[in-house]
């Protein structure tokens, strides 16, 4: 608040201020009384108090659920073996004597997807990155409905905290997977609290995704036209409309298996199942099947979820850094939206091997070839952008760069689990698990370091320290791939996943088994680097170097805004004379021309 | 900090936030109850044998006239706000929130007679599906219920402060219940008579 | 949007409406007492379910005088539900468990 006013004063000595912009000032000063520190940083209505939040509490739970991976990984490192430090306090009915039981396993890895897909990723790149970033992007004041985004966050934070409470539940938390199928998750222990922690977490994200659409609609400043918003605008629109006509079939599928485990009924059970030699009493008449088609027609949207904001972040951050006008924007455009249309119509590809016919199949090989085709763009775009580039090689653009080729093989390694043949020697295997966490994890996660550095400024006013940047980087991107890239290796070796001793007990994996070992403490290496960034960050808030609105010399609007914002972002209503990328342009002054500097250059 | 549209209409794009919002909701929910009537689909074609005539079909029908009369009365509220005429305003609205509070006692006869012959969910898929899909339509109407409850309570403070917000309010809760009553009359013939 | 004059006009609508979806019930119920095939019967229901459900829309949701987002938006969630639709013939469709006669195999399994 304080820094509001200080900031409005500075500006105000240097020109005339226009009666309009002088009155929205005015009533901003005057209309809200000072707010206790409940409402100020707990129950905040603010896009940016509730984008931080969401921000840290993901990052919360990307390092817990990375956590129960280093876990995951000794076991299957050394199956069998005692686990050093925290074996002994896992009690006997997750390790006895430190030794993790299957079950345990089972747990790690169900929880593992769920804490990082929906209580991590999401959360950090939709609520924490959206909620901050698109509001000042468009030079909007806060959210068209900001105690819906309040609302949405405690939910999510619900949501959460039900899924952390499941692990101390008689039987453990969820054990069927991230992708919960039945009959198994109709009957294991764990699976109520998951689903209704993912109730809690769907509602939250349809208030959110409401808010984020009228919010895009609705507020965009004065000659902010469609064609002139940055990318990661773009990105979080296509997004959200994702998030919005994606989540309620899962949400319904939800509701069923809840009914499945609490009310007797079997939407999932088929008739004369035999559990443990007895035939389950239940109606029966139900379809697995169905679970798998509403689960994936969610879960495939949902990764597209989990990419397209990345693409967003790394797209204004390779704009900035190369001084350049992103490569073909308006494919970008066309791109995403045509990418998110299309995100509806390929889930069975993630099912193939449930007995689909051939028409089905076919049906879903060419729509899942024919997506391929705007995320290639997109790259490609990416990658043209460099050409020609004065690249500035600091802490965010170290990540953003990364981001290409990591994503580049997430998306080619797709290509084979995407067209049902060779799906059929791939599917289950460590092929499938190295293919998605390179789009995740180098791909996803490290855009999402690249705007936590990129954008920290903004948020605090502070630069975090390039030395630890880019310790981080280097030492993250060198084992990230020692983690990930040795389990195409594994996959098409056959090794199955979700195997608790690592695959150890089959023949066929003697010659690739070892690989887990250097997997093991590729990933313990990887939870080290993230002590640089841990460091960084809180260090950085205290004692990084101040910096005024404009660190990145950027061109899109949140850098008119004070840094940090104050109340209501800006302190006169936001004009847009051109496009978001404007770097370079030949004849100007500076290698950069704002979206928000007036044609003449004087302030109005 | 003001937040603008929330009254006035956007010039590009027709719509006040608040509409455009309750729309998108509705959009989800399309997918939401979608979803549920997909599940009907599979079960029924999956099925050996499907009941017929366990349900009540006078009871049916009745509630869906109840509903329609509901939906009637609640774009009347809206008209006589758009008119002026708070108190015909308040006597639709309350008309509204009476016939949604009737639906639901029929709705608790009709619970209550099946389970007093132990024909839970658990009974059938029929009967799985039949509770699944008008438990959570009987859960839309009772929170279409709580926000008249609001409008006509402590929320009709607005209508002296703000006579369009208020009026913009009482429409967009108008879009929520007719929807409610959209799939209700999908659900009729769905459920009860096919 | 909708003036005060607008909606009078409207009123005469609404209950002309409200009257013809109260018709269309009873329409329902008795095709139903005709014991129609199931194919047909299903069609009928829809059908009328369809003409009522529009009505409710484009006169009560006024939709037939809104704008283009909630037009977009609507015809982005007609696809998405026509696709939700289609997943039951999806997984019962095309053939799953029948056996499929493979020349080679079969001569195979004659020896």
């Amino acid at each position: 608040m304080d820094q509001h006013v200080t900031a409005s004063a500075r500006e105000h000595g240097a020109h005339t201020v226009d009666v309009r912009h002088a009155h929205a000032v005015d009533v901003h000063e005057h209309a809200h009384p000072e707010l206790g520190f409940w409402r100020k940083y707990v129950f905040s209505q603010d896009h940016k108090v509730i984008g931080i939040q969401y921000a840290i509490t993901g990052l919360l739970f990307l390092l817990f659920g990375f956590g129960l991976m280093m876990v995951m990984r000794w076991q299957l490192a050394y199956p069998g073996k005692p686990i050093p430090l925290i074996g002994n306090w896992l009690g006997q009915d997750r390790a006895p004597m430190g030794i993790m039981l299957p079950e345990f396993y089972n747990q790690l890895g169900a929880m593992h997807g769920t804490i990082m897909v929906f209580l991590g990723v999401v959360p950090l790149a939709v609520g924490g990155f959206g909620n901050f970033v698109m509001p000042l992007q468009i030079g909007a004041p806060d959210m068209a409905f900001p105690k819906i985004n309040m609302t949405s966050y405690w939910v999510y934070f619900l949501g959460g905290v039900t899924m952390l409470v499941s692990f101390f539940q008689r039987g453990g938390a969820a054990q069927s997977g991230w992708t919960s199928y039945p009959p198994l998750a109709d009957i294991a222990p764990g699976q109520t609290l998951w689903l209704v922690g993912m109730v809690f977490l769907i509602t939250s994200s349809l208030l959110g995704s409401i808010n984020f659409i009228v919010t895009i609609v609705q507020l965009r400043a004065k000659g902010l036209s469609y064609m002139r918003l940055p990318f990661f605008v773009w990105a979080q629109f296509v997004t959200s409309f994702l998030l919005l006509l994606a989540f309620p079939p899962l949400e319904a599928a939800g509701v069923l298996q809840l009914m499945d485990r609490l009310a007797g009924t079997s939407f999932f059970l088929p008739s004369g199942l035999v559990v443990s030699g007895k035939v389950l009493p239940v109606a029966g008449q139900g379809n697995p099947l169905m679970w798998q088609h509403l689960f994936w027609f969610l879960a495939h949207p949902e990764v597209y979820v989990l990419i397209l904001p990345a693409m967003g972040i790394v797209s204004e951050i390779i704009a900035n850094n190369t001084r350049k006008p992103l490569w073909g924007y308006k494919a970008l455009v066309y791109s995403v939206v045509f990418l998110g249309f299309m995100s509806f119509i390929v889930w069975a590809h993630h099912m193939f091997m449930t007995g689909m016919g051939t028409t089905m199949s076919a049906f879903f090989q060419t729509t899942t070839m024919i997506i391929s085709i705007p995320s290639v763009v997109i790259l490609t775009a990416l990658l043209l952008s460099l050409w020609g580039a004065s690249i500035r090689f600091n802490g965010p653009m170290m990540f953003a760069l990364a981001f290409l080729p990591m994503f580049a093989i997430g998306g080619l390694t797709g290509l084979p689990l995407g067209l049902a043949p060779p799906d059929i020697h791939l599917h289950d295997t460590y092929y499938v698990i190295g293919h998605f966490h390179y789009v995740v994890a180098p791909g996803t996660i490290f855009a999402l370091f690249a705007g936590v550095y990129y954008w920290f400024p903004k948020a605090t006013g502070r630069r975090m320290n390039e030395l630890l940047a880019h310790l981080h980087f280097w030492g993250s991107f060198v084992c990230i791939n020692l983690v990930f890239f040795p389990m195409f290796i594994e996959g098409l070796a056959g090794m199955n996943r979700r195997m608790y001793d690592g695959g150890a007990q089959y023949a066929h994996n003697a010659g690739v088994v070892h690989w887990n070992v250097v997997q093991g403490y590729a990933s313990w290496g990887l939870g080290l680097f993230q002590i640089f960034f841990i460091i960084n960050f809180f260090m950085s808030m205290r004692r990084g170097a101040p910096v005024g609105r404009n660190p990145w010399d950027a061109t899109t609007l949140e850098w008119s805004a004070p840094s940090p914002p104050g109340h209501g972002n800006f302190e006169a209503e936001p004009v847009v004379y051109r496009g978001p990328y404007e770097y370079s342009v030949p004849g100007a002054q500076k290698d950069f021309t704002p979206q928000f500097e007036p044609e003449d250059g004087k302030r109005r | 900090m003001n937040i603008p549209y929330v009254v006035d209409e956007r010039p590009d794009s027709g719509l006040t936030n608040g509409k455009l919002g309750v729309w998108l909701f509705l959009a989800s929910e399309v997918m939401l109850f979608g979803a549920l009537f997909s599940t009907y689909i599979i079960l029924r074609t999956g099925a050996v044998d499907w009941p017929h005539g366990e349900l009540n079909v006078w009871l049916g029908m009745a509630n869906t006239f109840i509903l329609i009369g509901s939906s009637v009365t609640m774009v009347m509220a809206w008209a006589s706000l758009k008119m002026h005429d708070f108190g015909k305003h308040r006597l639709y609205l309350t008309l509204t929130f009476v016939l949604a509070a009737v639906f639901l006692v029929n709705k608790y006869f009709e619970y209550s007679d099946h389970l007093s012959r132990g024909e839970g969910p658990w009974h059938s898929t029929f009967l799985a599906i039949y509770y699944t899909l008008t438990g959570l339509h009987g859960l839309h109407i009772i929170g279409g219920m709580i926000v008249m409850a609001y409008l006509l309570g402590p929320g009709a403070a607005l209508y002296k402060k703000n006579p369009d917000q208020f009026t913009n309010r009482v429409e967009n809760t108008g879009l929520y219940w007719h929807f409610v009553d959209l799939v209700w009359i999908f659900l009729f013939p769905v459920l009860y008579l096919l | 949007m909708h003036s005060a004059d607008d909606v009078k006009k409207s009123v005469r609508k609404y209950l002309t409406v409200g009257a013809l979806l109260f018709m269309f019930t009873a329409i329902t119920v008795a095709a139903n007492q005709v014991h129609l095939a199931i194919p047909a019967a299903i069609t009928v229901a829809l059908i009328i379910a369809t003409i009522k459900g529009s009505m409710v829309a484009s006169v009560f949701m006024h939709l037939s005088a809104e704008k283009r987002w909630i037009y977009g938006a609507l015809i982005l969630t007609l696809v998405g539900f026509i696709v939700l639709m289609s997943v039951p013939g999806l997984t019962v469709m095309d053939s799953i468990g029948t056996p499929i006669q493979v020349p080679a195999a079969a001569e195979h399994a004659k020896h």
